[in-house]
This record gives C-alpha cells, sequence and structure tokens, in this order.
C-alpha cells in the first residue's frame, strides 16, 4: 500500500493485484472492518485503518482476491479474478509479496488442530475468533508473545507457552543490543508482552527441542521434550506453532531475481539494491519479500522503490528523488537497527531444519523427512531432482510448505551448506490455474487494454504478507 | 474448536457446508466457520485420505481447499463468506467430470 501510495503521489498509473480479499496484508488483515477489536489488537493494527483509507482515495486500480501466477519480464502479470483470468501490462514491477511463517515440520503437524499462530491472530482479526478451549502456544519470536497477550485480552486461556527459543541464546543477541537500542520502542513494547505473559500466570516451559501432535483425526495431546531431558504428555485440543518468518519468494524466484543465503535469517532473500530493485531491470522487491525487516520497514521500503520507479519512469528527477529518500533512509535506518538483535535473539533451534524420519515433509504429496533422505544419498541431487523422483514440492503449494526442509536435509545427507543446494526451481504457474481460466485469457487480452491505458503502469502484486 | 467473540447480529448470513446451514458474519472468510464447526476439517488428503483443517490462514499452505459453488480446491482462508454460499469439504483427488459440471 505504501508503495501505490508513493507511486500515485508521483502521478503513475497504478495496478494492485492483491491475493487477499481486502487491502492490508497480514499485519493489518481485515482493518477495515475490525474495528470492534481495537482494544484487543491495539494501536499498531489500527494505524492501518487510515493507511487503507487513504490507499482506498488514492486512485489506484485496486484488485482485491486476484491470483497472480505469471509474471513475464517486460512486463506481463497473468492474473485469475472471480474465474477470470486477464493480462496486466506494466513498465515496472514492485513485488510486494511479504513474508510467510517458517514452515516447522514436526511429527503431528498436519493434523486439524495444529495451525500457525500467525493463522490464530488472522482469525481474531478477520473473524474476532479464538480458540475455544485453553491452547497451546510453541515457538519462538515476537509474534507468539504478541498473540498470546493479545488472546489474553480477548478473554481467552492459555495451557503453556513452550518458549522454543535456544537457551542462552541472549548471550549471542547481546552484542547487538547497543545498536538495538535506537529501536527502543520495539524493545520496551516486547518487554511489555513478556511481563503480560508473567503476571497473567501461564504456565511457560523454556528450552522445549522437541514437540509431536498426537491425534487421530485431529490433535488430542502434544508431547515435548526440553533440552534437559524433561518429557511431558499434556492433553491439548489447540496447538499453535510459530518460528519466525521468511520472505515469501515464489513470484522473484519465477523471474530469475538473484537471491543470497541470509545466513542470520536462515532463508533466501532476493538481491536488491538501495532502492529495492532486483537483479532484473524495472522488477523491484519491497517490504518483507526483500528479507525480513518488519511493517515498518516494509512501508519505508515500498515507498523507496516507488520513488525510483517515478525516476525510471520520468516523473522525477534523480536529484529530487535522492532528496526525497534521505528521511525515509533515516527512519529504516532506525528500523533495521533492531533486526540483527531480533535475529541473534530468536534463531531457529536446529532441530526444525531435521525433522525425525517418520516426519511429514511436504504436506501436499505428504512425503516424509526419511524418503528424501533416502533419495539424498544416491548421487548428489539437488532440490529439482528430490522434487522428480519423490513429488516432495509438486503439490498445490509448490513447495512453500517443505522447500526449505528439503534444502536442509540434503544440506545435512550430503554435508553441504543451504547456500551452496539451493531452492526448488521455481515456475509458473504461481497458483493453481484451471483449463477455464487459462481458456478465458483469450478474450481478456483483447478486452483490457484499451480501457485501462498502461503506458506508465505500475503493479504492485501485494502478496501473503505486508 | 474456535469460537466468535461476539455474535454475528443482524447482518448474519447463512452458507451450507457439507447441506448443513451455518451462520456466518459478512467479511470473515470460508476457513473461519469451517473452524468453528463440530467437524472442523476442510479436506481428505488425495494421498492418504487423511482430515486437515486450515492451518495457515494466508494462502500459502493450501490445506483449507474444498469445493465452493461447485468450483472444486478453493483456498477458503482467501475468499470472504456470502449469503447462500455452497460449501463441500473435499475428499481425496479431484475428478474431470466433476470439473466439467
Amino acid at each position: 500500500m505504501a508503495a501505490a501510495l508513493a507511486a500515485r503521489r508521483h502521478g503513475l498509473q497504478v495496478i494492485v493485484i492483491d491475493d487477499q480479499p481486502a487491502p492490508g496484508g497480514q499485519i493489518w488483515r481485515s482493518v477495515e472492518m475490525a474495528a470492534r477489536r481495537d482494544n484487543i489488537l491495539g494501536p499498531a493494527y489500527v494505524e492501518g485503518r487510515a493507511v487503507a483509507e487513504a490507499f482506498r482515495a488514492s486512485g489506484v486500480i485496486y484488485q482485491p482476491g486476484a491470483q497472480l501466477w505469471q509474471v513475464e519480464l517486460g512486463f506481463r502479470a497473468f492474473v485469475s479474478r472471480d474465474r477470470q483470468a486477464q493480462v496486466i501490462e506494466a513498465e515496472a514491477v514492485i513485488l510486494a509479496t511479504g513474508a510467510q511463517e517458517r514452515p516447522v515440520p514436526f511429527p503431528g503437524w498436519t493434523l486439524p488442530g495444529v495451525l500457525t499462530v500467525g493463522a490464530a491472530q488472522i482469525l481474531l482479526k478477520n473473524a474476532g475468533q479464538i480458540p475455544t478451549g485453553p491452547v497451546w502456544i510453541a515457538g519462538s519470536g515476537p509474534l507468539p508473545l504478541l498473540y498470546t497477550v493479545q488472546l489474553l485480552r480477548a478473554g481467552g486461556q492459555v495451557a503453556g507457552y513452550l518458549d522454543t527459543t535456544p537457551a542462552g541464546q541472549w548471550r549471542a543477541a547481546l552484542p547487538h543490543l547497543p545498536g538495538a537500542l535506537r529501536a527502543w520502542g520495539d524493545l520496551v513494547k516486547g518487554l511489555g508482552w513478556t511481563a503480560t505473559l508473567r503476571t497473567s500466570k501461564t504456565p511457560v516451559i523454556r528450552g522445549v527441542i522437541e514437540i509431536e501432535a498426537l491425534g487421530k483425526e485431529r490433535i488430542e495431546a502434544l508431547r515435548y521434550r526440553t533440552k534437559d531431558g524433561a518429557m511431558a504428555t499434556v492433553e491439548a485440543k489447540t496447538l499453535l506453532v510459530h518460528e519466525g518468518v521468511v520472505p515469501s519468494l515464489h513470484a522473484a524466484l519465477s523471474l530469475d531475481c538473484t537471491v543470497a543465503w541470509h545466513p542470520a535469517q536462515d532463508c533466501y532473500a532476493p538481491v536488491v539494491d538501495r532502492w529495492g530493485e532486483s537483479s532484473q531491470v524495472n522488477l523491484f522487491i519491497a517490504g518483507d519479500g526483500a528479507g525480513i525487516a518488519g511493517a515498518k520497514a516494509a512501508q519505508l521500503r515500498g515507498e523507496l522503490a516507488a520513488l525510483r520507479v517515478a525516476v525510471k519512469l520520468g516523473r522525477t528527477s534523480e536529484n529530487a528523488a535522492a532528496l526525497a529518500a534521505r528521511p525515509i533512509r533515516r527512519k529504516l535506518g532506525r528500523e533495521l537497527a533492531g533486526r540483527p538483535f531480533l535475529d541473534a535473539l530468536f534463531k531457529p533451534r536446529p532441530q526444525i531444519f531435521a525433522p525425525t524420519d517418520e516426519t511429514i515433509v511436504c504436506r501436499c504429496e505428504e512425503i516424509t523427512a526419511g524418503e528424501i533422505r533416502a533419495v539424498a544419498k544416491i548421487g548428489q541431487p539437488g532440490s529439482n531432482q528430490i522434487k522428480a523422483a519423490t513429488r516432495a514440492g509438486m503439490g498445490p503449494c509448490q513447495g512453500r510448505q517443505c522447500g526449505y526442509t528439503v534444502t536442509r536435509i540434503l544440506g545435512a545427507a550430503q554435508n553441504r551448506p543451504p547456500s551452496e543446494v539451493g531452492f526448488f526451481h521455481i515456475r509458473p504457474p504461481l497458483k493453481p490455474v484451471t483449463l477455464g481460466e487459462l481458456a478465458s485469457l483469450d478474450q481478456s487480452v483483447t478486452a483490457a487494454p484499451k480501457s485501462e491505458p498502461q503506458d506508465r503502469g505500475v503493479t504492485v502484486g501485494q502478496g501473503q504478507a505486508e | 474448536m474456535f469460537r466468535k467473540l461476539h455474535e454475528p447480529g443482524p447482518g448474519a448470513l447463512t452458507i451450507t457446508i457439507d447441506g448443513v446451514s451455518v451462520s456466518a458474519e459478512p467479511g470473515e472468510s470460508i476457513a473461519a466457520v469451517l473452524l468453528r464447526q463440530a467437524e472442523p476439517w476442510s479436506r481428505l488428503t488425495p494421498v492418504t485420505q487423511s482430515k486437515r483443517a486450515p492451518y495457515c490462514m494466508m494462502g500459502v499452505c493450501f490445506d483449507c481447499l474444498a469445493e465452493v459453488d461447485g468450483v472444486a480446491s478453493v483456498q477458503t482462508c482467501l475468499k470472504p463468506v456470502c449469503d447462500g454460499m455452497r460449501v463441500v469439504r473435499q475428499t481425496g483427488k479431484r475428478r474431470i467430470g466433476a470439473l466439467i459440471a
């Protein structure tokens, strides 16, 4: 939204393709209709309403509920909406696909009743609903803390909080603390959440290294083990898990944008310049899709990308853009200052990347870690050979849930770092598309362009988060 | 599995899930409604016929797929409810005949 607003301010014609039904991404999901929950969700959420309002009034051509399934350089975006496919042409593209939660395979993670913490928070934002009974929350990072606080405010019950942050990680984070003090507001917020958790008397179990969901048709119990070897099996009707977030990269990868391994965040991130332009000319990536930096940084990076697009399309001068960018970069610097501290403090536990043999890795095709390991030792296959040999990554999610795990399992089996193993090769369609939609393309190619002049078009693909 | 914090009120609408009428609130996703049901699952997997329920709620896991108004494999976490919508839980693989129908 920030990129679209900034691009509009420079008089660019902007089309926003959003797979969500309303503006706001995930951070501000359903912000336009959730006013009755403002007290629960807090001021950072409420701020989004004014942005959404400005966005609606900005003159962008907004396409909610639209699935982007292919982008061609140059640019042509193929989009399905209400079962009708269309082609949108643009001179520049800003991918603002946001983040997704890091896939966390463990035995039983596919059972109904196991959801991500992000999912539970979206249910609170979108539908005003909370788990029926006491819920178990397992994970690491700011989001489980924030959601726990929101859930308690909403009158929900937490059976227990399984903290999977590796013990003693604060020591590694400590050297980054002085830098993080520049972003002191966020630190204070985080400390406040921890304090709420303490005063609520929520049982907190620290140093959890393994979890397992047990049950036949839905989760019935939860087994966990701590670093000290303590094991327990407890009744569980709902389990929420979260181990950080990773950039949503599918669109960027399908366009062969150069990506680099980000060791501090344990994921790939696209290589972009200081304006957010990727290795492909006029293709920009803003927000968490360009590397995890949080919601506020996402807006600033969106503004920078839009500024540069305005320069490239002749709507402003290099000098004016450089001047306008200065205060944005200053704010961005402040936002990014806290990141190394957070990355070090909440570095994911290594067990996530080495699931036991019986654990399902690919949720779609139901391929286990054991099946992947068995193939990993035949020759030295990469992720793509594993996909061909086992079907892992071939289902509707296209590797969004198994990609990193496959990379890690191969790395461990072949004694190679994940940066060398690489990710699946991502090809269109990025989302499933029906034959009927493909057939409908023909009509839209002839019908669309005249009514929507594209000569200065910018397409902002607003995806999963931000 | 989940409950609403408030009653949908006078604006409530009705959708059917496997033929059973249930109440829903405008703007909420189909997946949110599914998770309030006694049977909160959305589909049986094509490979082992295991039950799956909405997991990520943001369109990246595809476990909330269900048939909506005759269209198979709809991501119900991204689709808001409308009055009279017919939702059918998906069981196993899709058939070509079903797509044509």
